[in-house]
């Protein structure tokens, strides 16, 4: 048998995972993808925007995240993100009008508009609509 | 003496009251549940939050070695020149004095700063309808909380001010479903205010929810951060033990668990904490200053979460006490009718009687 792992994704409104038979995660760290096994060193990292890829008995589940943090422990990975989606709770139609938004405000040379906060929003965006449409 | 036919009207229409109080008191039994729930289900990552942030501290370089002083801003005292406020009241009314006890206890905090600067961020119908009746607006207004999780534009910088006390956002019809988006975006405006120094502390004033017979009215200290995981309280006021007594009898015929909603997993409380040398993918300093305003955005969430609780279980209480009310308020009437209608039959015989007698 193959060894797995705890996985706990919880963000501020609910537990979107918790499971005891993790085999892999993905995660989105700041500094680039990580990928976790069991038997992991302990690390904390700061999570970019992007997708959690993770495997429990043998199938993948894919999630948005925007913003969070992770603690990996060798048996044990809690992932703290601010927003964690499955595919089918992602409002593609909202995700896509806040991208062209976004992209319009970037491309607009206004002066007032806030950049980074633009470019977050296109890369939440993105993430989302990454997420939602691959698993389709 | 008085109609009977008035007095049965009247009985009937106590009746159609009780009722509606007795619907509202279900519903509002329902909805503190799901409120309740909600609050539960924040806690673990508040927790998980607090706890690495607390390692962090003691990791990273928080404070100058020399000095002592804080190098991040959010944890900076400095003297209170101008205050920030934010009022969570309801939405609705028909919640006993909840609304009420929370502009009370508003005031009474404005006049203990009084002489001082205040802005006001007013979350709540109730709330807003109060505060806008006795101060000025600002000039420049905050997004409502609803456009703001939306917005991405730079926030409007403030202007001169258009009173010692002003309203600089309110945020109305929030509470039915709080979202974090929305507790976070009204975070990020205070923290960027704090930063740019135009308020020099916010404050929160919320019905603390723990459970139904659990509850206070407390200002909160947000922002400068004093300790982390600690609460700083300036003001509290706990239920009185009638007001419990009420609340208590509420719960328990509405079938609302009593019992406080603390506790949680406890796994969640070691998040962090374990006595491992962790590689941290950045450093210590760096994820401090990424977490911190994390902590603000959940305890403005929080307090939205516990005060919309908190709302619900106040309308259940009074609405229980309504209740009740009419039921007294039946019994009283009907027996006034009794009265009403024996004098009446008493009456009618004295005047069969003395008729015979006369003939």
């Amino acid at each position: 048998m193959a060894e797995v792992f705890q996985l706990e994704i919880v963000t501020p409104e609910k537990k979107v995972v918790e499971t005891r038979a993790a085999e892999e995660v993905q995660i989105p760290g700041k500094n680039g993808y990580l990928g976790v096994m069991p038997g992991h060193a302990p690390l904390i990292t700061e999570l970019a925007v992007g997708e959690i890829t993770y495997r429990e008995n043998a199938t993948e589940q894919r999630l948005a995240v925007a913003w969070g943090f992770a603690e990996v422990l060798p048996d044990k990975v809690t992932i703290l993100a601010e927003t964690a989606e499955r595919p089918s709770e992602i409002d593609v139609e909202r995700a896509r009008k806040a991208k062209e938004r976004a992209e319009q405000r970037l491309t607009s040379g206004d002066p007032t508009v806030n950049v980074e906060r633009a470019l977050d929003a296109l890369h939440r965006a993105e993430a989302r609509l990454d997420v939602a449409s691959r698993t389709r | 003496m008085p109609n009977i036919l008035d007095i049965r009207r009247r009985i009937r229409s106590v009746i159609n009251t009780r009722q509606i109080t007795k619907a509202m008191k279900m519903v509002s039994a329902a909805k503190l549940r799901r409120a309740q729930e909600r609050a539960l289900a924040a806690r673990p990552y508040a927790h998980m939050l607090t706890n690495v942030l607390r390692s962090l501290v003691a990791r990273a370089e928080i404070y100058d070695p020399e000095t002592g002083e804080p190098k991040h801003p959010l944890l900076a005292q400095r003297e209170e020149k101008t205050i920030l406020l934010v009022v969570v009241t309801g939405d609705k009314g028909l919640a006993g004095a909840f609304n009420a006890n929370i502009t009370k206890a508003a005031m009474r905090f404005l006049e203990s700063k009084s002489g001082k600067n205040v802005d006001i961020e007013a979350v709540g119908r109730k709330g807003r309808d109060f505060l806008r009746r006795r101060y000025p607006a600002a000039r420049v207004q905050t997004r409502s909380l609803a456009e703001l999780a939306e917005s991405i534009e730079a926030e409007p910088e403030a202007s001169e001010r258009s009173g010692t006390i002003q309203i600089t956002g309110e945020h109305v019809g929030i509470l039915g479903k709080v979202e974090f988006a929305q507790a976070s975006a009204l975070a990020r405006n205070l923290i960027e205010r704090y930063c740019r120094e135009e308020i020099d502390a916010v404050y929160v004033v919320f019905n603390e929810f723990k459970s139904v017979i659990a509850q206070r009215l407390i200002v909160e200290q947000i922002l400068p951060i004093e300790q982390i995981g600690e609460q700083t309280v300036r003001l509290a006021e706990e239920l009185t033990e009638e007001e419990k007594k009420k609340a208590k009898e509420a719960a328990i015929s509405a079938g609302v668990g009593i019992r406080a909603t603390e506790g949680g997993p406890e796994a969640a409380a070691q998040f962090g904490t374990s006595q491992v040398d962790y590689i941290y993918e950045q450093p210590p300093a760096d994820l401090f200053r990424a977490l911190l305003p994390k902590y603000v955005s959940i305890q403005i969430f929080r307090a939205l979460l516990e005060s919309v609780a908190a709302e619900h279980a106040a309308r259940m209480t009074a609405m229980d006490s309504a209740t009740s009310n009419a039921t007294d308020m039946i019994d009283s009437l009907t027996l006034i009718m009794n009265r009403a209608r024996q004098a009446k039959i008493t009456k009618e015989i004295i005047e069969i009687v003395s008729g015979a007698a006369a003939m």
